[in-house]
């Protein structure tokens, strides 16, 4: 699909600027964490729509089913049991691509147009342009995109790109039957995650609220928590992700500067010869082994 | 050129393979290095069959690299241990640069400068291929802060090598008559005693 559309914002390793006359209106998915019931519909979803099937895999003791992201789970219902105030909680978190406004995949990814960021905030892989290199992993705050073991190539969940660009919603929120998954403008998501936040403060969550780490810009996949002061308590959501400052360095100016100081050394050298000359055996040496030679 | 028989061996045949092999694999290496340090090199994939044939490719020509560097390692190691002469030239390094060796202390088979770039070519392989390996996401799964520090000292090094290498290459052109080493192995007696005297002494046993 990239390669027709006029709404990217962003493109890997392209240094030029992206078609982008076509401008969207920003999304975002709000996952309401406290309305989570964990049926997994959103997964069965997931996999319906975008026809992939995880292997079946074992019971562990645990209701993570299957166990992690993989290359054909592209969300997945983490199941953390804490206590907070001295109550027992099972806290269900739909784990997944975060598509943040500044993604650290896109930031990495040496390929171009392997990985798109279109106008209204989805990061889509296109793994037509994959090489596989994995640096997306690297780049990722999130520990979200897999390498496929089958044919190297990076997969994620696209916030049903494809279903969105034809006036859709993603298919787990469609398929949500409690509505803890909701799809619109992010600007009508954080209005209304606003009073979600506020019925559940009313009911004792003092510490409700939106996730929607300013560190990576802001995403367009946010939640509501019932404590978002302790986002690490839903199975290890980080508290304030970022784009690595080695990957920054790595991404950033140093390449720029390695590249001219090379390209210095070249030149450099190339002036050195034509200005000072080559480095010759002198004459009288050479004379002089021609006399040995001589005798 | 004109071959002397009187000529001095510098390297032997198998040292000038090791080396070729070393320095073929590091232009393969680069290249498709460089692809991936910056979107203005990508183009350069295409030496090797398209960007997934330069990402399976360039590690295994890393392998390739770091076992013959190692050998020549051992070759040359003894070699290049650097002593007060070696400080000495380099000091003095600025007069050889400008044209002017008159003063320049007497070297052995290596000057100072070899000797450094010897080391830092060292150096950087070690950096180039443990973090090469850290990312290598094919065959291994380190965690991802190590990943991450990995390929900040892998594209460092290898920009660093590359430049020495550069160094390296300037010198070899600039200094006539040194390509032929590695070439077919034999050096002129007149640039033995001019550029190395004290390697000129030793194998000829003249002043
Ligand atoms: C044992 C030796 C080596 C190994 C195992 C290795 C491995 C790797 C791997 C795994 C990558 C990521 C791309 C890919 O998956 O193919 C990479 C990138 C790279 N390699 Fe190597 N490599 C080695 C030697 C070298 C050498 C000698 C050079 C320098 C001439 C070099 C220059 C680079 C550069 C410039 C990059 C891109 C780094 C970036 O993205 O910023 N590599 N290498």
């Amino acid at each position: 699909m990239a390669l027709q559309s006029l709404d990217i914002a962003r493109r890997s390793a392209t240094t030029t600027e992206a078609p982008q006359v076509r401008n969207t209106t920003e999304v975002a998915k709000l996952i309401d964490v406290s309305a989570c019931i964990g049926c997994k519909a959103c997964q069965a979803a997931c996999m319906e729509w975008n026809d992939i099937r995880p292997e079946v895999g074992n019971n562990v003791g645990i209701y993570d089913n299957p166990q992690d992201l993989d290359d054909k789970t592209w969300t997945l219902m983490r199941f953390s049991e804490v206590e907070e105030n001295g109550k027992l909680e099972w806290l269900i978190r739909k784990d997944g691509c975060m598509h943040c406004a500044d993604p650290g995949c896109l930031k990495a990814c040496p390929s171009p147009g392997a990985i798109i960021q279109y106008s209204n905030g989805i990061v889509d892989f296109h793994q037509e342009n994959c090489i596989g290199c994995g640096y997306c992993v690297t780049g990722c705050p999130f520990n979200v995109p897999r390498i496929s073991k089958a044919d190297s190539k990076a997969y994620k969940c696209s916030l049903c790109s494809d279903r969105v660009a034809v006036g859709q919603a993603p298919a787990c929120a469609k398929a949500c039957p409690t509505g803890a998954i909701k799809f619109g403008a992010k600007e009508d998501m954080v209005h209304y995650a606003q009073s979600r936040i506020t019925d559940l403060k009313e009911r004792g969550y003092q510490n409700a609220g939106l996730y929607d780490p300013q560190g990576v810009g802001g995403t367009h996949v946010v939640y509501v928590l019932q404590h978002a002061d302790k986002p690490s308590l839903y199975a290890g959501l980080p508290a304030d992700p970022q784009i690595s400052p080695l990957v920054s360095l790595w991404k950033g100016v140093a390449k720029p500067l390695a590249m001219v100081a090379l390209g210095a050394t070249a030149l450099g050298s190339l002036f050195h010869y034509v200005m000072k000359g080559p480095n010759e055996v002198s004459k009288e040496l050479e004379e002089e082994m021609e006399k040995e030679d001589a005798k | 050129m004109i071959r002397n028989p009187r000529d001095l061996q510098r390297y032997t045949a198998s040292e000038r393979a090791n080396h070729w092999v070393v320095g073929i694999c590091f232009i393969l290496l680069g290249l498709s290095g460089l692809a991936f340090f910056h979107p203005a090199f990508f183009p350069l994939v295409h030496l090797f069959g398209g960007g997934v044939w330069a990402r399976i490719l360039h590690p295994w020509i890393g392998v390739v690299m770091a076992l013959f560097f190692l050998i020549m390692f051992f070759r040359f190691a003894r070699l290049n241990l650097m002593g007060a002469a070696d400080w000495d030239w380099l000091s003095k390094v600025r007069k050889m640069v400008d044209g002017d060796d008159h003063d320049m202390p007497e070297q052995g088979k290596y000057n100072g400068g070899q000797k450094l770039l010897f080391w830092g070519l060292t150096l950087s392989m070690v950096l180039i291929t443990v973090s090469g390996v850290v990312m290598w996401r094919s065959w291994f799964d380190f965690p991802v802060e190590l990943v991450r520090l990995a390929v900040v000292v892998h594209a460092a090094a290898a920009a660093f090598m590359i430049g020495l290498i550069f160094v390296h290459v300037y010198a070899a052109i600039w200094t006539r008559g040194t390509i032929r080493a590695m070439l077919y192995g034999t050096v002129t007696r007149a640039w033995a005693k001019q550029h190395h005297r004290g390697w000129y002494r030793q194998i000829t046993g003249k002043n």
